[in-house]
């Protein structure tokens, strides 16, 4: 079976490259690192035969928001001139808030009787997603074209030149 | 693997994205963490709805994203706002409201 083999090397490239993100000290480095976490997550999704939400996950993600925050860092420190280095601060809080969290989430996973085997898939994913998006949930899908449409015109508002 | 592994992966992600939150100087850095944070939550929308043979909690992440997307957007349109405005995007420095 290779499914384990896979969840474990997907798992660990995951969560080292998550913790490359928030502990490297170059923020473009941050930014990369980011890329291969959200790379990761595809991955996982094609692990759970999620195979259009990878590919959602690789076009929006990997493609449009690594993008996005490199065109940030490239205005927002080309000007201040220091180094791209990013620092932590108070890593003992964080520590104690993020161990603390993930203790609590793993503890209440642990007490629950999950589920250990999946459902077995019935019909084309991507298929049933199309007709859901369109049917039962249309109004969401019109209502996230008008948030997409109010988030472009504030980021071109947010960006225009200044006066 | 079980239901369980995945939540854990995802728990240990979005625990790792908090971390980076709560502790990165630069706001970009902060916004990192948040989109480690989601992607988490995207982790367990499509393990539950795999495990449970549902599908909407998979069309639930495709709106997850989008609407991620657009929260990032506007995010670092924000940042390169105060940077004009303030000319650092150091969280600590950002104390305008401050009495």
């Amino acid at each position: 079976m290779a499914e384990p083999v896979a969840f474990w090397l997907l798992s660990a490239v995951l969560v080292g490259s998550a913790l490359a993100v928030v502990l490297s000290k170059n923020l473009f480095h941050s930014v990369l690192w980011l890329a291969l976490a959200l790379t990761g997550t595809a991955g996982v999704f094609l692990l759970l035969e999620a195979e259009f939400l990878a590919a959602v996950q690789l076009l929006l993600y990997a493609g449009g928001v690594v993008t996005i925050v490199v065109f940030a860092i490239v205005v927002t420190e080309r000007l201040v001139g220091e180094r791209l280095s990013h620092t932590n601060r108070s890593i003992t809080a964080g520590v104690v808030i993020s161990l603390a969290l993930i203790g609590l989430i793993v503890n209440a996973i642990a007490q629950r009787p999950l589920a250990m085997t999946r459902q077995p898939m019935t019909g084309d994913l991507t298929r049933t997603l199309g007709e859901g998006i369109l049917t039962r949930f249309v109004l969401p899908f019109e209502l996230l074209g008008l948030l997409m449409l109010a988030a472009m015109l504030g980021a071109v508002y947010f960006a225009r030149p200044e006066e | 693997m079980g239901l369980q592994a995945y939540l854990t992966l995802a728990a240990l992600v979005f625990g790792i994205g908090l971390f980076g939150v709560v502790t990165r100087r630069n706001t970009i850095g902060i916004l990192l963490g948040i989109e480690l944070m989601l992607n988490a939550v995207n982790i367990n929308l499509v393990s539950f709805a795999r495990f449970s043979g549902s599908d909407v909690g998979m069309i639930f992440t495709v709106f997850a994203i989008c609407i991620t997307v657009a929260e990032a957007a506007m995010g670092l349109a924000i940042v390169i706002l105060i940077f004009r405005i303030r000319r650092t995007v150091m969280a600590d420095h950002l104390d305008l409201l401050k009495g």
